[in-house]
């Protein structure tokens, strides 16, 4: 989208990241997604009286290997609360950091070469998740609302950029490649849909060169697609209304994904007052020079790098194989499509089966080896097995696992590239005579007659160049 | 411990203890107003496990069958923990205390839950919402607080023992109060998990005995690292029995001026008393000067409520504990805590919200924070001049009921002695040294560095022995 004449937005993000740590932040409940209410929970997390929050020593691994991949300085920092009264909040305060942050400064660069700063990554826990029913779905005017404390205490990093963002496209991507990273270090599976990555978004606008506007801060988008439409929606708002003689209060507001419209939370006087102090039941966070150095040696390589290594690979990048190298690198399949060139499969093959295949399995990818992908591809590439065969070889690689040359076996794909196939292409030359002998008398176009022929009489498991063979071979 | 002695070598049993407990609960906790909640089911049940370990042959531990209050603010299995407050009425934790734990482990025989003030705010247990606890020595008063119902309960002959908590003076006023010795343990030496918090960073468990032999051997029991309490200090419990009758030869004790002076004289007589006592024991006495303490109640009275404004931000009637339930959350948030706080607990609330508030936060905690700092550095100070320092507990003997409760300030003031001690994270004790001229106990205060407990306990028992006490 493009803003009206002479208007620029002004946009930073603020992304609450889960980390994907075993047990929760401050005590042993186990931190998962999907269990039923009120089981992963002890008087830790939901702040029984008498309890005490001891840290967990991986998120604050994950917390710094989210630091070193965004260029930040990693410091000794401290514990705060952040008080104010919520029902799914357990102790009615939060334990966050405020002025001294695990992670100061740092930036981010996107793939079209920008650089977004980035303020802090500071680790804070997450709250409990509320339902609420009847009414709009929200607090005010519910007739009940449910509080299950699963989520009370999962460990979350926030991630603060610097107002760099100038589209929608930019935080977009900013966003996604963030997503990125942090799947890369290990700190978050990075699926928005289970709130895994939620993200706050400040939006302002001016004329280019004036200081920064007046600024609404848009709660809770947890999708790139509400990331992009609230922005958009938010600006041209404040255009129109700035536009209009009007001036933009600063507020909170809510995104609503189904009316594709903003609407005010809270103005700024209503904005809390959290009484920020130093939580005074846990000890400073100081991560020595040791500990610092094995988590940066843990660290692979970021989105970013293995891009470029993979965009080496590809000689002659298509877009849409450009648009599959974001995917592959994006869902973590740029080594299994490395060792595969590697030995010798046709770049555009590997990046389309992963891109592909391997994209809508991703689940399961756990089962896959890169020996049997590569062998699959590489059966694929010589004819034994057709495309259709190759997918379905993969699928259930994905699925089940096990040796591809067992599957296609067990599946009988192998007598199809040979003799059966020969027999096959034989009986449809002799019920089309009339087709045979315009291909034979050179018209080419006849020839996807024929492999449409034998794929129907196959259900899909020939191979097209295997077909074209036979056929020439009958000329 | 006698009785543990007696109940290992089978001279008697943790049943026959326990039971004689529950008579001397039964006789005067009508009048006295001490346990909120007598657990004579789990004392039965945890006297039996004692006995039988005996039986067995095995080690039934360091207080094999010793009868023990505890402060109704440790949470304990299925045993009502109210804080004193009525927000918490009805409440059952599903977990232990650590201390209780140990205790329990130490074979010690839980008689219940005893009254303090609400959340641990005031100094003469008035302030619980389940009424005042009276003094055993004399019902007419206080038995100072919070841990009143701790203090009345060894002093009635309840229990030998209990568990109390200090954040300002809790532990040690109510031990001068009632005749006892008690204890504020250097802050990180016993776990605070399962303690409902008042101030976080000044809260510390700590044991009432009659004698300072009985008081170590059960900070002995609690204390030692816990890894549920992030402050709790690394190490493991110290040796402290074994170094009671150490004596005080050689130590340099300094008699601080802001420790005693501004007391009742019957108090200062007392003090001076001690550190004549002290001298004969072979310690050299300095008179030391310590300004900054003077600062302390007014750091405390910031600090404090900051942080139990915070702390109990949670009783707000949504998970457990008193509900009124009203048209939204936040109006029944409001109703409960309207209903189920006192108005010491109320005042404490606003006052610490103020000081932390946009605004005010640096004119007020945050300069508190700076008198903290300052507190810690003159207590270091303090120890280039002496080993340990010696005052008054309180500035009165136990005053009659009433005599406070309407002036906040006044009360306030029984703490100007304890509070220093708070702030710094430093040890400290109460020990009984003489009578006033009405014939009430007067108590001394023993402070040292960190860790220093067991130096604290040899001089608090040259103390007794000077006081002509066992």
């Amino acid at each position: 989208m493009t803003l009206p004449d002479r208007w620029e937005m002004v946009v930073g993000l603020e992304v609450h990241t889960e980390l994907k740590t075993t047990t929760k932040m401050f005590c042993g409940c186990a931190n998962e997604f999907g269990a039923e209410p009120n089981t992963n929970i002890c008087p830790v997390c939901l702040g029984l009286p008498g309890s005490l929050p001891v840290l967990n020593v991986r998120a604050v691994d994950l917390a710094m290997a989210i630091g070193f991949a965004l260029h930040s300085t990693i410091a000794s920092s401290t514990f705060h609360r952040k008080n104010y009264f919520y029902p799914d909040m357990p102790k009615d305060f939060q334990i966050s950091q405020y002025d001294l942050p695990i992670n100061s400064g740092g930036y981010l660069d996107l793939p079209d070469g920008s650089r977004v700063t980035v303020e802090r990554a500071h680790l804070e826990e997450d709250t409990g998740k509320s339902t609420h029913l009847g009414g709009s779905g929200r607090i005010h005017g519910a007739e009940r609302s449910l509080v299950d404390y699963n989520r009370s205490g999962v460990p979350l990093v926030e991630i603060v950029s610097g107002p760099d963002i100038r589209s929608s496209a930019q935080a977009r991507a900013y966003a996604s490649e963030l997503r990125g990273i942090l799947i890369a270090t290990g700190a978050s599976d990075g699926r928005m849909e289970e709130g895994s990555m939620r993200i706050d978004a400040n939006v302002s606008v001016r004329r280019p060169g004036d200081p920064l506007g007046t600024r609404c801060e848009i709660k809770n988008l947890n999708s790139l697609r509400s990331l992009h439409r609230a922005i958009d929606y938010e600006a041209l708002r404040q255009i129109e209304l700035i536009d209009a003689g009007g001036t933009v209060r600063q507020e909170t507001r809510h995104w609503d994904e189904s009316l594709g419209a903003t609407s005010t939370m809270r103005t700024k006087e209503e904005a809390e007052d959290y009484r920020y102090f130093r939580e005074p039941d846990l000890v400073d966070l100081v991560p020595d020079p040791a500990w610092q150095e094995r988590v940066r040696a843990g660290l692979g390589a970021m989105p970013a790098q293995r891009r470029a290594t993979l965009r080496a690979r590809l000689s002659d990048a298509t877009s849409s194989q450009l648009d599959a190298l974001e995917v592959v690198v994006d869902l973590g399949f740029d080594d299994l499509v490395l060792a595969a060139i590697d030995a010798g499969i046709d770049p555009t093959l590997a990046m389309a089966r992963a891109a592909n295949e391997l994209a809508s399995g991703i689940d399961h990818v756990g089962n896959l080896t890169t020996e049997a992908f590569t062998t699959t591809l590489a059966m694929e590439q010589s004819g034994e097995l057709s495309a259709t065969q190759a997918k379905t070889v993969l699928l259930e690689l994905l699925e089940h696992g096990g040796d591809p040359r067992k599957i296609a076996k067990d599946k009988g794909f192998e007598q199809l590239s040979s003799g059966s196939l020969g027999a096959t292409v034989e009986a449809l030359i002799k019920q089309h005579p009339e087709e045979w002998t315009r291909f034979a008398e050179g018209d080419e176009k006849l020839a996807q007659f024929f492999i449409g022929q034998v794929m129907k009489s196959t259900k899909g498991q020939a191979n097209g160049k295997a077909v074209i063979a036979e056929l020439q071979s009958r000329r | 411990m006698q009785i543990a002695s007696d109940v290992r070598s089978g001279a008697t049993t943790a049943e026959a203890e326990m039971a004689s407990s529950l008579e001397a609960i039964r006789a005067r906790n009508d009048e006295l107003n001490v346990f909120l909640f007598v657990d004579e089911g789990g004392a039965i049940n945890a006297a039996r496990r004692v006995d039988e370990r005996v039986a067995r042959g095995e080690n039934a531990g360091q207080l094999a069958g010793v009868p023990i209050a505890l402060k109704d603010n440790l949470c304990q299995v299925g045993v009502p923990t109210t804080a004193g407050s009525r927000i918490l009425e009805g409440w059952l934790p599903p977990y232990n205390a650590t201390v209780i734990e140990r205790v329990l482990a130490a074979g010690a025989v839980p008689m219940g839950k005893v009254n303090m003030d609400e959340f641990a705010m005031g100094s003469s247990t008035e302030s619980s919402a389940y009424g005042p606890t009276r003094n055993p020595l004399d019902p007419s008063r206080v038995p100072g607080g919070s841990s009143g119902g701790s203090a009345s309960a060894v002093a009635a002959d309840m229990t030998p023992m209990s568990l109390g908590s200090d954040t300002g003076g809790s532990i040690r006023q109510p031990a001068a109060f009632c005749g006892l010795v008690g204890v504020k343990p250097t802050y990180g030496l016993v776990s605070r998990y399962g303690l409902i918090a008042f101030a976080s960073s000044l809260d510390q468990i700590g044991p009432f005995a009659k004698n300072a032999t009985d008081a170590a051997l059960l900070l002995e029991v609690i204390a030692g690292h816990d890894p549920m309490d992030s402050t709790s200090l690394p190490e493991p419990a110290p040796s402290l029995v074994s170094h009671v009758n150490d004596g005080v030869a050689g130590q340099r004790i300094g008699v601080v001026r802001e420790l005693y002076e501004g007391a009742d004289d019957e108090v200062v007589a007392e003090v001076e008393r001690a550190a004549a006592a002290l001298r004969d024991a072979g310690a050299t006495i300095v008179e030391i000067s310590v300004p900054e303490f003077r600062l302390g109640l007014s750091a405390y009275y910031l600090i404090a409520p900051a942080e139990a404004s915070s702390n109990l931000a949670r009783y707000d009637g949504v998970r457990y504990g008193l509900r009124v339930d009203a048209e939204d959350v936040a109006a029944m948030n409001e109703a409960t805590r309207t209903a189920g706080f006192g108005a010491e607990v109320k005042r404490r609330i606003m006052l610490g919200t103020y000081a932390l508030s946009a605004g005010y936060y640096d004119a007020y905690y945050g300069q508190a924070l700076k008198v903290r700092t300052q507190m810690i550095d003159a207590f270091r100070r303090a120890y280039q001049e002496a080993d340990l320092l010696l005052g008054a507990t309180a500035p009165s003997v136990a005053f009659t009921l009433g005599a406070k409760s309407s002036d906040p300030l006044a009360m306030y003031l029984s703490d100007v002695f304890t509070i220093p001690t708070n702030l710094a994270g430093d040890a400290a004790l109460s020990v009984p040294f003489g009578t006033g001229d009405t014939g009430l106990p007067v108590g001394v205060q023993l402070v040292g560095p960190g860790r220093s407990e067991a130096q604290l306990f040899a001089a608090a028992r040259v103390l007794e022995l000077a006081d002509g006490r066992s």
